[in-house]
């Protein structure tokens, strides 16, 4: 009596929106690589952080004041006065140290396995506005609670604005909206922080997963799971049903449906995430001054400048490179070409074979010292720069900015491993 | 429905005129959008020139005045920061002011209206921090120089009359606002002469 009442309600909603259509297209007949590992957890988990980004924003701007005169006042009333307002307020500020833990995580991912290359080239851009979003979304978001850190962390970034020549301080004033950060700058900050950049974030992650579903999912072979019309044995295609819109066209191999699979192992992989999420929320919620910074603990001044502005950790690799170099405009040049050359990685990699595991020694080499490079610039970053400093952070520029060159150049006619015809596990 | 064969040219023209008269309308909304982030009335009036009293600052000493949200220093130079000042040519980007960073009127040998009294916005060129006035310990960042300004935040250098020295991130000297002497010791910052 009841399954006849849900399946007539279903029947129901399915007359009028596609509901088990989809749900069966992109989760119970998705046909998902049945070799996934470790590394394919970041992006569920890039998901559910999200969520937490969302919810607990949404929450704190319930008690947040955005004015220049309350802001720092009512962070400190957050944290003081409304019940569980710190936990809130620490799940939004650890959540956004995760956030880019997990995303700088599932770029590496892609980063071996060739997951940026054809034919998931739109996949690997819209991730990567995903990121440029993000960073923008933790910046603005940074400035809101008002305290010294936070005015003169956007002082330094917006006068990098400043260095595009003839506009430059026309621009900068336009952003600020005053001949100073003041309440105009923070209340349009916060604008885009709560509104424009999360409504950005949430459509750029929709096609992510459209593109992604587009063309199905790289695996750490780098071997594609669909194949040619009729080219599969029975043995080869498996036990599951997958929809027509893959095996229609396409003989599917080696791929499991990802529910109830993947989003079993994702459950198990959320947990490990939680643990580590909630030893840092509950016990080391400052990091140590790396996820919340001591000078933010004093409202802004903008007479009187912190002794050592060291940006959050995840933009330190970038402003190391700014640093490093001696002159404005092409230090801005660079710092921004360090994010605009990941854009351009599904062109650079000229290399036919996808995943680390069958590349040559050239490629692994190039990928340890660009990450190393990376950490190196990444530490530097949140250090009073020296000459022995500056000079460190101007070798490790050169790596980062060698791995795409060098990447260039050997991918065209890479010595390769054979591939195997069927995925690993 | 009529059918009278479909006249592809005309729809072409119709699409495309529509379209760009839409376009234009478009632009046209986006005015005030982009112009609504634009300094306010409210924080243009708060821009408004500021007096300073000099006649209490004792040798050496800094004192700082809020012009547009700005530090504004006003440095008491004494006779021995003077002399050094002009010993420090070989070491300074921009020794000469060529750079437009300070009105006519304190393009000079020490950046001023009058030598003994220095005055400039506390804002490093690079990225806006505010440098750290070093009376008597300048010389742990350059030798020899026993007063200059220090930004703790990339380690930019500039002297005693807010020349920046060489081989720091800071491109410029420091910017030398409009301003002018009311009387003997009142000066007015955010005007030129003539102009209030």
């Amino acid at each position: 009596m009841l399954k006849k009442l849900v399946m007539g309600g279903i029947d129901w909603i399915d007359t009028r929106i596609p509901m088990t259509e989809t749900w069966n297209k992109h989760l119970a007949q998705y046909p998902t690589p049945v070799n996934f590992n470790f590394w394919y957890f970041f992006g569920s988990l890039a998901m559910l952080v999200l969520v937490n980004q969302l919810l607990t924003g949404i929450w704190l701007t319930m008690h947040y004041n955005p004015s220049a005169a309350g802001a720092f006042a009512s962070v400190e009333y957050i944290m003081r006065d409304v019940p569980y307002g710190w936990l809130l307020r620490y799940m939004h500020s650890t959540g956004a140290s995760a956030f880019f833990v997990v995303v700088y995580l599932h770029m590496f991912r892609g980063l071996i396995y060739g997951s940026y290359q054809k034919p998931r080239e739109l996949i690997w851009i819209f991730g990567m506005l995903i990121f440029l979003v993000l960073m923008a979304e933790a910046f603005m978001g940074y400035l809101l609670p008002w305290g010294q850190m936070s005015f003169w962390g956007a002082q330094v970034i917006i006068s990098l604005f400043g260095a595009i020549p003839i506009i430059g301080d026309d621009l900068t004033l336009w952003i600020r909206g005053d001949y100073v950060i003041s309440g105009a700058t923070l209340n349009r900050f916060f604008a885009l922080h709560v509104v424009a950049l999360p409504l950005a974030l949430v459509a750029l992650v929709f096609l992510h997963i459209v593109a992604l579903h587009e063309v199905g999912s790289n695996n750490p072979d780098g071997v594609e799971i669909k194949r040619k019309k009729g080219s599969a044995t029975e043995e080869e295609k498996g036990q599951f049903t997958f929809h027509k819109q893959y095996s229609g066209k396409k003989d599917i191999v080696d791929a499991i449906p990802f529910h109830p699979y993947f989003t079993v192992k994702d459950i198990m992989g959320v947990s490990f995430f939680l643990i580590c999420f909630c030893a840092v929320l509950f016990f080391i919620p400052e990091g140590g001054g790396y996820l919340l910074e001591a000078p933010n603990f004093e409202a802004a001044n903008g007479l009187k400048t912190p002794d050592h502005i060291a940006p959050v950790w995840y933009y330190t690799p970038y402003y190391a490179i700014l640093r490093a170099i001696p002159d404005k405009l092409i230090g801005v040049v660079f710092f921004g070409g360090s994010i605009a050359i990941l854009f351009l990685l599904p062109w650079l990699d000229r290399c036919k074979v996808k995943s680390i595991r069958y590349r040559s020694w050239k490629h692994k080499l190039n990928i340890t010292q660009f990450i190393i490079c990376f950490i190196v610039l990444g530490v530097l970053g949140t250090l009073v720069a020296t000459p022995l400093y500056t000079l460190i952070a101007q070798i490790a520029s050169v790596g980062y900015f060698g791995f795409f060159i060098a990447l260039f150049i050997y991918s065209k006619n890479e010595k390769t491993k054979p591939l195997p015809t069927r995925l690993t596990h | 429905m009529s059918n009278v064969p479909v006249n592809s040219g005309r729809r072409k023209f119709l699409t495309l005129t529509t379209g760009v008269v839409g376009a234009v309308g478009a632009a046209a909304v986006a005015v005030p959008f982009v112009k609504s982030w634009s300094p306010s009335e409210k924080a243009k009036a708060a821009g408004a020139p500021v007096s300073v009293d000099i006649s209490k600052i004792q040798p050496g000493q800094l004192i700082r005045v809020e012009w547009r949200g700005k530090p504004v220093w006003v440095v008491s130079r004494t006779q021995k920061v003077i002399e050094e000042l002009a010993t420090l040519d070989s070491k300074l980007r921009d020794p000469e002011s060529k750079e437009p960073q300070q009105p006519e009127y304190a393009t000079n040998a020490g950046r001023s209206l009058k030598p003994d009294l220095f005055l400039a916005v506390g804002i490093c060129t690079h990225l806006g921090c505010s440098p750290t006035y070093l009376p008597d310990s300048f010389n742990e960042q350059v030798e020899g120089v026993e007063s200059g300004f220090f930004c703790p935040c990339h380690g930019s250098k500039f002297d005693m009359a807010g020349r920046v020295f060489q081989n720091v991130p800071a491109p410029l000297n420091l910017v030398i606002p409009p301003h002018y002497y009311v009387d003997e010791t009142n000066i007015l910052i955010g005007v030129d002469k003539g102009d209030a």
